[in-house]
């Protein structure tokens, strides 16, 4: 089955930034491996139901308890850019 | 010119008061200093995974039973990806196709009967952190940079999500408010509206009167009280009425409330920013909820508003003043503690919806905040029918209760209030005043009952406002009769 | 043998006992052999020689104490440098990470410390655990030791490679989709991924979270299943850690397979197996035989879908797990006029192609409009490949098959290709769709004299019987990788 990506648009959406040679080349690889991960088609699965989790589990809960926190400074001592005790980030274009 | 009608879905997300996060043990504090309530887990560190607090799912629950909802017997928790940068994992876990509570309904009264507003769905998720935007007065679009906090990053958050049921603005104005007490008396939020631990967002759409199908929908944002999600959706009924009067299109879109200039603004966004790539989040499992599980939650919830109002209205009480009651969980409170101290219940009510009410207003203030209690409550009440007190003494005796000078009875004594209706010591008083107006004791005595009312004054006046009228009454009419 | 870095893990762990040497000694010795191959090999990303040195002394003072931590007390460890350590650099083989020291350890090595164990370092991997040679690493690649022109396999290929040339005694790695069993198999080694749930992942940085397992690489049998031992079990801190009781492995190292049911699995053997790799599995095969072992062919038709169903989740999954790293609370930031900007451009250089190429796989797998097509469908494949080995296993204890379908390849030779890369992972990823155990070992040599690992599978938790049938496997084999390095040969 022919897979046809719109790769500029996937790599905005994982936040790549990609030049034009980038975006073509791995256009091209994707494809042949979408091509070869297509063949699940193939195969009939009505009625089957999908897999999330090997082992099926549920109720895995923590109690409501208060556990210690880290240290801030071993946490700021790793962020590229800080202000004071915050994260600094360049200016945010948008609202979530 | 054809009128409209505009159809409304609320999105409310509350932040629940567990004592730890979603998915780790970091506090849920508000307030703290920044950055500190964080672990490698909801900091989004490689290698850290989420472990679900069963309490946050109880409480949910809570909400979803209270709203009438189906609890899933199976329910999962989803990824749901798009990059923000206080957002630590860049994607956040929530619920997505199959949420924990479902098809419920909450009904609301604008005054023209209930009416049910139906809940689709009530879900699982977790916040995200805090931007501080910096530059040119802290307004996003002008900022040169952001400071993130990541403190909330990772406290509970639950949403509800209405059915398009609501028809005004003053409908969704009654559906949060509502909302907004249930989710109060459960206990389980503080919704503070101010602090961000209840946020509304509105969808609305408009189709002329008389019609089924829905018009297209504009999503609103950025409303923090009550007032404003209800200026935002006046507002946005006469824009989307004004666009399509003139004959163009609704464009589906998220708009920005601005609370200055009153107005709503698209939103900046590209159209792939809405795929968010859902899938089961692979780091928890499914949560399964049976009926032993169900019952034993819904046996723990406390009375709701709808169910007090109908109590109330079995105790006596009028249905505007059960109605006041039975939607504020403090006034609820108070109540239950005066009549649970003796007070009559229509008594109770009447003081706490005129005297209390208009005191509060006066001193802008609240119940919790003033010190009345039911106990104080139940003893004012009683002190005014037994003659203690004046009705106009027992409002300063309130004022004083108000503002913690004592119970009543102290109050009383110490504003020198208690009304005297003992006829031997109002005998003498009233002697000296029929002695003193011989003239009238005369026009009484030939049968004119008008005097009555100038010697009672004369008697109120000799005693300053303390004598019960009702006793002086009696008295004058033995000495003349 | 005189070299104490030979020593087996069971070997080293009754020495120590017996005070035939202290662990001092022994992490000399390991860190002696280290100098000398690491130019060659690469094995290592980093040694942690002021830690290690620490961690030796703790022991040997514990032995002298009479305390008794457990089998890899002083016992050199090298872990995969996807599993965090507390200050200790973990990069992940990525530029996005370099320079990175988290502020926490992981379970498995909080369970390796309070164990006594020696950590030396954190080996080398292909990027984020990505590849199959560990080629894919912005530190550059690790070699093969029995051929330094030849890729050790991967992703856990500096794990691999430090056992086999013993500059570590017993290294841990993570197996996604066979990244401890094709390098182990390979370098000639023991690799045993555990059941998906029974090792915790916390503090393991995920891959693909639905199919990651950390696991042990060891010169023994016997070995693997005291390092699994000593971190498996269960943690509140991994919701899809399994909760039951540890199961005794070891009990049945010594029955044999007399009266077992070794299933041959059809869709795994012959067709795309280098010969000589395939007539090393069949004599292995007729060993077991000869041994007592039933052998029954058995058919699992889906996993002719498996590795494309493997190449959507894992991407899927992949594209989630690796969306944190975005310059705003660690590793690299590249600059940006604004945020997106930022973090656009650092994870365009921060990630190598292979991690870049998986991350654009899984966002679109997972795309509006193709996710029932391609995640969904990969998804109900899974549960068609569960149900086959479910029945797979009512007619065999075990299932066998080769680990790698050929030996190691040269460096360079497929990574141009991705497709033909991904390939070699065509009996090994299986496992990881059902989440059942699986281990490689080592039976033998091809005409270039590089080694051939045998694979044998077992249903969840089945563990006992898998390491059982491991060990006769290896007795029958009588294949000793030592014999190869205790030599002065050693690059």
């Amino acid at each position: 089955m022919p897979v046809d990506i719109d790769i500029a648009k996937v790599a905005r959406l994982a936040r790549l930034a990609l030049d034009d040679e980038e975006l073509e080349r791995y256009r091209q690889q994707c494809e042949v491996v979408l091509e070869h991960a297509a063949r699940v088609q193939a195969l009939p699965t009505d009625g089957v139901p999908p897999t999330s989790h090997p082992l099926p589990r549920t109720n895995a809960f923590r109690d409501d308890v208060v556990t210690e926190c880290l240290d801030r400074e071993e946490v700021l001592s790793q962020a590229p850019e800080r202000d004071g005790d915050y994260f600094l980030v360049p200016r945010i274009l948008d609202e979530a | 010119m054809m009128a409209y009608e505009p159809v409304i879905g609320i999105e409310t997300h509350v932040e629940l008061t567990t004592a730890s996060k979603m998915f780790c043990g970091c506090p849920v504090d508000f307030g703290a200093p920044p950055n500190t309530n964080v672990c490698p887990v909801c900091l989004g560190l490689p290698g850290a995974l989420p472990v679900v607090n069963g309490t946050a799912v109880e409480y949910a629950m809570t909400i979803g039973l209270a709203l009438n909802c189906d609890i899933a017997a199976h329910s999962v928790f989803a990824r749901k990806n798009y990059f923000y940068p206080d957002m630590p994992k860049n994607y956040q876990i929530s619920q997505f196709d199959e949420p924990l509570c479902v098809d419920g309904h909450l009904d609301i009264d604008t005054g023209d009967g209930p009416v049910p507003v139906g809940i689709t769905r009530v879900h699982m998720e977790e916040d995200t952190g805090k931007s501080t935007h910096i530059g040119e007065g802290g307004r996003i679009h002008a900022a040169t940079h952001s400071l993130i906090d990541f403190n909330r990053a990772g406290v509970p958050l639950m949403e509800i999500v209405s059915e398009p049921d609501i028809r005004s603005a003053e409908q969704a104005r009654a559906f949060v408010t509502e909302l907004r007490e249930v989710v109060l008396r459960l206990g389980v939020s503080d919704a503070k509206l101010e602090e961000g631990s209840m946020r509304f967002d509105g969808n609305i759409s408009l189709r002329p009167e008389g019609t089924e199908a829905f018009g297209t929908k504009v999503e609103i944002k950025n409303m923090n009280s009550i007032r404003s999600l209800q200026r935002a959706l006046n507002h946005e009924i006469e824009r989307q009425t004004a666009l399509l009067e003139a004959g163009e299109a609704v464009v589906q879109e998220t708009r920005h409330w601005n609370e200055e200039t009153g107005t709503t603004s698209g939103m900046r966004s590209k159209e792939e920013s809405f795929d968010y790539r859902y899938f089961p989040e692979p780091d928890l499992v499914p949560v399964a909820v049976d009926d032993e599980w169900r019952e034993r939650v819904t046996a723990r919830l406390p009375e709701l508003p709808a169910q007090a109002y109908g109590r109330y209205l079995d105790m006596g009480l009028d249905g505007p003043v059960a109605a006041v009651i039975s939607r504020d969980v403090e006034y609820g409170s108070v109540f239950e503690a005066a009549v649970a101290a003796g007070g009559t219940p229509q008594m109770v009510a009447n003081w706490l919806t005129g005297e209390v009410t208009a005191l509060l207003r006066r001193t802008e203030s609240t119940l919790a905040e003033s010190a009345i209690n039911g106990t104080a409550l139940a003893e004012l009440s009683s002190m005014v029918a037994d003659g203690t007190l004046s009705a106009s003494a027992a409002k300063d005796v309130l004022a004083g209760v108000a503002a913690g000078e004592g119970t009543p009875d102290e109050v009383a004594a110490s504003r020198d209030l208690i009304q005297v209706s003992d006829s031997a010591a109002l005998e003498p008083i009233v002697d000296e005043v029929l002695a003193a107006n011989a003239e009238a004791v005369e026009k009484l005595r030939a049968g004119d009952g008008k005097v009555v009312g100038f010697l009672i004054g004369q008697v109120m006046r000799a005693t300053g406002g303390k004598a019960d009228p009702g006793a002086v009454s009696e008295i004058i009419r033995s000495r003349a009769g | 043998m005189s070299d104490l870095a030979d020593l087996t893990l069971a070997e080293a762990s009754r020495g120590l006992r017996a005070r035939e040497f202290t662990s001092v000694e022994l992490l000399e010795a390991v860190h002696r052999r280290a100098a000398m191959t690491e130019a060659n090999l690469h094995a290592y990303l980093t040694l942690d020689r002021d830690g290690a040195a620490r961690a030796a002394v703790a022991a040997d003072s514990a032995f002298k104490a009479g305390t008794d931590l457990g089998p890899l007390q002083g016992v050199p460890v090298a872990l995969k440098d996807n599993m965090v350590t507390r200050g200790l650099e973990t990069t992940c083989s990525s530029k996005i990470l370099s320079g990175y020291e988290p502020p926490y350890d992981g379970t498995a090595v909080s369970r390796l410390r309070d164990g006594g164990a020696v950590i030396m370092g954190k080996t080398n991997l292909d990027e984020f655990a990505m590849g199959s040679s560990t080629e894919n690493s912005a530190y550059g690649p690790t070699r093969n030791p029995w051929d330094p022109d030849r890729v050790p396999g991967g992703s856990s290929g500096g794990s691999a490679a430090a056992v086999a040339a013993g500059s570590a005694m017993v290294a841990y790695g993570s197996d996604t989709g066979g990244s401890i069993r094709q390098p182990a198999a390979m370098c000639g080694i023991v690799g045993l991924k555990p059941t998906y749930g029974l090792v915790s992942r916390y503090g393991l940085i995920a891959f693909a979270s639905s199919l990651d397992q950390i696991g042990p690489l060891t010169r023994r049998v016997e070995d693997a299943v005291a390092a699994l031992e000593v971190v498996g079990g269960h943690d509140p801190a991994d919701s899809t850690s399994y909760p039951g009781p540890v199961p005794d492995y070891r009990s049945g190292l010594e029955s044999g397979v007399s009266g077992l049911r070794v299933g041959v699995v059809t869709e795994l053997n012959g067709e795309g197996i280098e010969p000589a790799v395939q007539e090393a599995v069949d004599r292995t095969i007729a060993r077991l035989e000869a041994a007592g072992a039933t052998i029954v062919p058995v058919s699992l038709p889906s996993l002719e879908y498996a590795l494309s169903a493997y190449y959507l989740i894992a991407p899927a999954e992949c594209s989630a797990n690796l969306a944190r790293f975005d310059g705003v609370r660690y590793g690299l930031r590249r600059l940006g006029e604004n945020v997106e900007e930022m973090m656009s451009n650092t994870r365009a250089e921060g990630f190598g192609p292979e991690v870049t190429r998986r991350i654009l796989l899984g966002t679109y797998a997972l795309s509006a409009g193709y996710y029932d097509a391609f995640y969904g469908q990969a998804q109900r494949v899974r549960t068609l490949i569960i149900r086959d080995f479910q029945a797979a296993y009512e007619q065999a204890d075990v299932l066998v098959s080769p680990t790698s379908p050929t030996t190691a390849f040269p460096v360079g030779e497929r990574t141009a290709d991705p497709l033909s890369m991904y390939l070699s992972d065509v009996c090994t990823i299986p496992s990881n769709m059902s989440g059942d155990p699986a281990i490689s070992v080592p039976v033998g040599l091809d005409g270039a004299g590089l080694p051939i690992g045998f694979q044998v599978m077992a249903p969840a938790l089945g563990e006992p019987v898998m390491v059982r049938v491991a060990a006769e496997v290896e007795r029958l084999a009588g294949f000793d990788a030592r014999a190869r390095f205790a030599s002065s040969e050693v690059q």
